[in-house]
C-alpha cells in the first residue's frame, strides 16, 4: 500500500504552520515572563507605597498590553489552523487533542481577558488590592493558557492514555491523567515557561540597559533591572537544569529527534557529547553506511551517555541504527516497521470493507484482532510507519535540529553567567560605568529571540517526518485542499504579519523612547 | 455524576453547551456591529469614546469565539475537520477578520503605529462589517447544507473548488448573514446608549436604531419564515440513514415545545428591548435585546441539531451528513470534558464581577481625560 501524497501541498501547509507559529511564539514567551515582572512590580508598590514602583509597573505594563495585543492576533489563527489545514489530524487525534484546546479557552482564555481589562482600566475603579490580585491573575491566566497547549503538543511528542477504535478510524482517549500529567507534557511546559521567564527578563535587562547608556531614567532602570535579573538568574539556572530532563525524555520517546540533534550516525556505547560540529551535506558521504559520519567535530567522551541515560557507559543508537535497525541492541530496522505498518493499515481497510459488505464474520474477527494486545504492541504500534514509502523517511533534518539545538543552549548557559554579572555589578554599584557591557546587555535581547525559536525549531524539527510520533506521519495529515490556496494564505499570512509587527515594533521602541514619564500619580 | 449518562445524553449535553456558546458569541459580537459605526462620532474626542467604549469588551468576544472553536473540536471533531479543512476560504476570510481586529485597538492611538488610525479603524469596520456576515454565512450552512463527503475512515473532503466560497451564494444564507450583521449593529447602538454619557452621541445612535433595527427585523423574519416552511435533514433514530423531511425545522419546533417557549421568549424579548429604546429613549434596551438574542439564537441552534436532525447536513452525499451522534468524540472524551464544563458558572461569575467593577462609571470625556490606558 503506497500511496502519492501531494508534497507541495504538504511543504506548503507545513511552511503555513510555521510561518503563523514562530510569528505567534515572537510574542507569547514575553507575555508569559512579563505578566509576572509586572505582578512582582507591582506587589513591591503595595508594599512600599513608593509612587516610583507604580510608574515602573506602569510602563512594563503599557509594553506587555501592546505585546499581548499582537500575540492574541497571531495566536487565534494557530488554533482554527489545526481543522483547516491539518484536517484528518483533526479527526485521527482530536478526541484527544481538542480536550486541552476547549480547556485552554474555559480555564485560561477568560482569565486572562477579563482580568486583563481590570488591570489596564480598573488603576482609578477598582480597590488597589482587587487591581494586584486581576494582575497575578493575568500572569497566572497566561501561563495556565501555555500549560494547556503544551499538553497538547507534548501528546504528539509522546502520546499516551488512548487506545486506537477501528469503528471510528482513530484514538480516542482512554485516561485523561495519563495525558495531562505524561513525563514529557509537564516537562514541556516548565522548559517553556520558563525559556519565558528568561526572554522577558533579558528583554526587561536590555531595555534598562539602553536607559543606563542615555543617562535617563536612572533609578527606574536599576529598579527594573534587580527585578529582572534575580527573576532572570533563578529562571535561567532552571531552564536549564529542565532542558536537561527534556533531553533526556528525547533519548527516550523520540530517539531520532535526539540523534540528529546531537547529530549521532553512529550509535556506540559510551558516546561522546558533541560541543561543536559541522555536519556535512549528503553529496559528501563516503561512509559505508549511506548517511556518513560527522568530520570537524569537539568531543566529550561518554557525556552523551551519561545525558540520555544517567549512565557513561549506555548505548546510544544514531541515526544509522534507528534506520538499518541493529540486532544485537535489539532495535527494529525501519523497513521492518514499515512493513508492520502496512499490515495494520490493512487490517483496517479489510475491517471497513467486511463492514460495508456485510461480512460478519470477518467482521468479528478482525474486531477482536484489533482489540489483541498482540496486535496492538507488535503492529498497531507501527501504524504510522505504513504511510512512509522510503526508510530515510524517517530521518529529519539534521543540520537545522543540531544547529538550532547547539545555538539554544549555548545562548542558555550565556544568559546565566550574564544575569549573574548583572547582580554582581549591581551590587557592586559598577554597572553604570560598564558602558561596553550595558551595550551588551542591549544586543542580548534578540539573542533570547533567537534561542526561543530555536527551541521550537529543535521540537517540531526534529520530529518530522511525525506529526503524532509513531502513529500519524505529516504527510498523511494534511487536510485535501489545493497546494496553491495554502500559498495564497500563506503569502497573505506573512504580509499581515510582518506589518503587524513592523508596526509592534515601532509602537514599543517609541514606547521605551517616550519613557516611564505617567502614571505615577 | 456524568458517567452515569448514556453517550447520547452527553452529545446532547454537549450541543447544548455549543449552542450556549454560540448564542453568547452572536450577544457579544454588538462589538462588531459597534465597530462598524464609528462614524457617528463626528468629532475626534466622540470618536475615542465609541471606541474606548468598545475596547473594553472586544476580548470577551474574541475569547468566546476561541472558545467556540476549542469546544466544537473537544465535542464533535468530524465537525471541526470536515467544515474547517472543507470551507477553507470562508474560516480564512473570518479568521483574517478577526486577527486586523485584535491589534487594532491597541494600536490605533499610538505614535508611530506604522499603518496609521485610519487603517486600523478600517480594520475594526471590516472585521464589524465582514465577519459578521461571514459567520452568519457559515452558520446557515447548518440549515441548507454544504458540499462534501466524508469516507468510511472518516476522513472528509470537500467537492466543490471554491471551499465553502458557495455558501454566500445562496440567498438563504445570505439573508441570516444580513440578519446577523445588522442585528451586530443595533445590539452596539444599544450598547453604546447604555455604556456612554454624551449627548451628541447617543441622540444620533437612536437615530440610527431605525435604520439597523427595521432591516435586522425584515433579514432575520425572513431566514426564520423560510427555514419553518423549508425541507430539512432528518435522520432515522434506528438506521441512522439521512433523509429530506418537508417542513423538518417546523416539526422540530412542534415536536420540542420548550424551544418554541425559548424561540419565542427571545423575540418577545429582542421586540421589547427595541421598543423601549426606540420609542421611550431608555438606555435598558441592551439588556432585553441581549438576552432576547441569546434565547433566540440558542434555539436555532437546538432545532439545528436535535430531534434528529443532522446539524451539519451534506448536499452532495445526504450520508455523508453529520449528526450529533455520529460526529462527536468518545464517551470518555465528553465525560471528561463535563466535567470542565462546570467551570463555566464560575467563568460566568467573575467576568460578571470584574465587568461591573470597570462599567462602575459611564464613559464620558472626562472619565477618559483621566485614563491612563486609553485607545
Ligand atoms: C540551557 C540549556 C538548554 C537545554 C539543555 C535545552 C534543551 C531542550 C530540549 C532537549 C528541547 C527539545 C524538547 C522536545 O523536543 O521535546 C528544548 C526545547 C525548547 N527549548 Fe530549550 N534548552 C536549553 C536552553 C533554552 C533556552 C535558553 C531557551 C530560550 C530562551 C529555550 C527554549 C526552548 C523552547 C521554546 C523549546 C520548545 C518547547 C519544548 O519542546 O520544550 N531552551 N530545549
Amino acid at each position: 500500500m503506497t500511496e502519492q501524497f501531494d508534497y507541495s501541498l504538504v511543504d506548503w501547509s507545513r511552511a503555513q504552520f510555521a510561518l503563523t507559529a514562530m510569528y505567534h511564539w515572537l510574542f507569547v514567551p514575553l507575555t508569559l515572563g512579563l505578566g509576572f515582572i509586572v505582578a512582582f512590580m507591582e506587589t513591591i508598590y503595595l508594599k512600599t507605597k513608593n509612587p516610583e514602583w507604580k510608574r515602573i509597573t506602569k510602563f512594563w505594563m503599557t509594553l506587555f498590553g501592546i505585546n499581548f495585543a499582537i500575540g492574541v492576533a497571531t495566536g487565534i489563527i494557530l488554533e482554527f489552523e489545526f481543522g483547516t489545514n491539518w484536517s484528518n489530524y483533526s479527526w485521527f487525534v482530536g478526541d484527544i487533542f481538542g480536550a486541552p484546546l476547549a480547556i485552554e479557552g474555559i480555564m485560561a482564555f477568560f482569565l486572562e481577558s477579563t482580568f486583563i481589562a481590570v488591570m489596564f482600566f480598573g488603576w482609578n475603579k477598582v480597590s488597589p488590592k482587587f487591581h494586584l490580585v486581576s494582575t497575578w491573575l493575568v500572569a497566572f491566566g497566561a501561563n495556565l493558557s501555555a500549560l494547556w497547549i503544551l499538553v497538547a503538543n507534548g501528546w504528539m511528542q509522546f502520546p499516551a492514555g488512548m487506545h486506537f477504535n477501528p469503528e471510528t478510524a482513530r484514538n480516542e482517549m482512554l485516561n485523561f491523567w495519563e495525558v495531562l500529567f505524561s513525563p514529557v507534557a509537564i516537562n514541556k511546559f516548565l522548559h517553556t515557561i520558563t525559556s519565558g521567564y528568561v526572554l522577558a527578563s533579558v528583554f526587561v535587562v536590555g531595555v534598562s540597559a539602553w536607559f543606563l547608556i542615555k543617562k535617563r531614567n536612572e533609578q527606574f532602570a536599576v529598579k527594573s533591572m534587580i527585578v529582572a535579573g534575580v527573576f532572570g538568574l533563578l529562571s535561567s539556572l532552571f531552564l536549564a537544569f529542565s532542558g536537561d530532563t527534556s533531553a533526556r525524555l528525547v533519548a527516550q520517546k523520540q530517539p531520532m529527534k535526539f540523534a540528529a540533534f546531537e547529530g549521532l550516525y553512529n550509535g556506540s556505547h559510551g558516546a561522546p557529547l558533541m560541543a561543536f560540529g559541522v555536519i556535512p551535506g549528503e553529496k559528501d558521504s563516503t561512509s559505508q553506511n549511506y548517511l556518513s559520519d560527522i568530520k570537524i567535530k569537539i568531543e566529550i567522551p561518554n557525556v552523551l551517555s551519561y545525558m540520555a541515560y544517567l549512565d557513561p557507559n549506555a548505548f546510544v543508537p544514531g541515526i544509522n541504527d534507528l534506520v538499518d535497525g541493529n540486532k544485537e541492541q535489539g532495535i527494529m530496522s525501519a523497513t521492518e516497521k514499515m512493513d508492520r505498518g502496512k499490515l495494520a493499515r490493512k487490517a483496517l481497510r479489510e475491517f471497513k470493507d467486511a463492514k460495508k459488505n456485510g461480512d460478519t464474520i470477518l467482521y468479528n474477527q478482525l474486531k477482536a484482532k484489533f482489540a489483541e494486545p498482540a496486535f496492538q504492541e507488535n503492529y498497531f504500534k507501527y501504524f504510522g510507519y505504513g504511510f512512509l514509502n522510503d526508510p530515510k523517511d524517517l530521518i529529519p533534518n539534521v543540520p537545522i535540529s543540531f544547529y538550532s539545538f547547539h545555538i539554544m543552549v549555548l545562548f542558555g548557559f550565556y544568559f546565566i553567567i550574564m544575569f549573574a554579572l548583572v547582580l554582581r555589578f549591581i551590587y557592586k554599584g559598577s554597572l553604570f560605568r560598564k558602558r561596553k557591557f550595558l551595550y551588551l546587555l542591549l544586543f542580548s535581547i534578540p539573542l533570547a529571540y533567537i534561542a526561543s525559536q530555536s527551541g521550537w525549531v529543535v521540537a517540531e524539527v526534529g520530529r518530522q517526518p511525525w506529526v503524532i510520533q509513531d502513529y500519524l506521519p505529516t504527510v498523511a495529515a494534511v487536510s485535501q485542499i489545493d497546494a496553491s490556496a495554502v500559498q495564497i494564505t500563506f503569502w497573505l499570512f506573512f504580509a499581515v504579519f510582518t506589518a503587524l509587527l513592523i508596526a509592534e515594533i515601532k509602537i514599543m521602541t517609541k514606547q521605551i523612547k517616550i519613557g516611564p514619564t505617567e502614571g505615577g500619580n | 455524576m456524568f458517567e452515569s449518562l448514556s453517550l447520547l445524553a452527553l452529545q446532547q449535553y454537549w450541543w447544548i453547551i455549543i449552542s450556549l456558546l454560540g448564542s453568547l458569541l452572536v450577544f457579544l459580537m454588538f462589538v462588531q456591529g459597534g465597530q462598524t459605526l464609528l462614524h457617528i462620532g463626528k468629532t475626534e474626542m466622540e470618536r475615542t469614546i465609541l471606541v474606548n467604549s468598545l475596547g473594553r469588551k472586544w476580548e470577551f468576544t474574541f475569547t468566546t469565539l476561541v472558545t467556540f472553536g476549542g469546544a466544537f473540536f473537544a465535542s464533535f471533531p468530524l465537525f471541526y475537520s470536515t467544515s474547517f479543512g472543507g470551507a477553507y476560504w470562508v474560516w480564512m476570510a473570518i479568521l483574517f477578520c478577526f486577527i486586523i481586529q485584535a491589534v487594532s485597538y491597541e494600536f490605533r492611538s499610538k505614535p508611530q503605529n506604522f499603518l496609521g488610525k485610519k487603517v486600523y479603524e478600517t480594520f475594526l469596520l471590516i472585521n464589524g462589517a465582514l465577519g459578521t456576515i461571514l459567520i452568519g454565512t457559515a452558520v446557515a450552512t447548518f440549515f441548507t447544507g454544504s458540499l462534501f463527503s466524508v469516507s468510511d475512515l472518516n476522513s472528509s473532503r470537500w467537492e466543490v473548488a471554491s471551499h465553502g466560497l458557495e455558501a454566500a451564494l445562496n440567498l438563504h444564507n445570505l439573508s441570516l448573514g444580513l440578519a446577523v450583521f445588522f442585528l451586530a449593529r443595533t445590539l452596539g447602538l444599544l450598547y453604546f446608549i447604555n455604556n456612554i454619557n454624551n449627548r451628541p452621541i447617543l441622540d444620533r445612535a437612536y437615530k440610527q436604531l431605525w435604520l439597523n433595527a427595521i432591516p435586522f427585523l425584515f433579514f432575520f423574519l425572513t431566514f426564520l419564515i423560510w427555514l419553518l416552511v423549508r425541507d430539512g435533514f432528518a435522520y432515522d433514530p434506528v438506521t441512522k440513514v439521512v433523509s429530506m423531511e418537508p417542513f423538518k425545522y417546523l416539526h422540530n419546533l412542534l415536536a420540542m415545545p420548550v424551544v418554541t417557549v425559548i424561540l419565542l421568549l427571545g423575540v418577545v424579548l429582542v421586540l421589547y428591548g427595541l421598543f423601549m429604546a426606540m420609542f421611550k429613549a431608555a438606555t435598558k434596551g441592551i439588556w432585553f435585546t441581549g438576552i432576547g438574542t441569546v434565547l433566540a439564537v440558542f434555539s436555532l441552534f437546538l432545532i439545528a441539531g436535535f430531534n434528529n436532525t443532522a446539524f451539519y447536513p451534506s448536499t452532495f452525499d445526504l450520508q455523508s451528513s453529520l449528526t450529533i451522534e455520529n460526529s462527536s468524540s468518545s464517551k470518555y472524551t465528553l465525560i471528561a470534558m463535563s466535567y470542565v464544563s462546570l467551570f463555566v458558572p464560575f467563568v460566568f461569575a467573575y467576568i460578571y464581577y470584574a465587568w461591573k467593577a470597570i462599567d462602575k462609571t459611564k464613559i464620558t470625556e472626562e472619565e477618559l481625560n483621566n485614563e491612563h490606558h486609553k485607545y
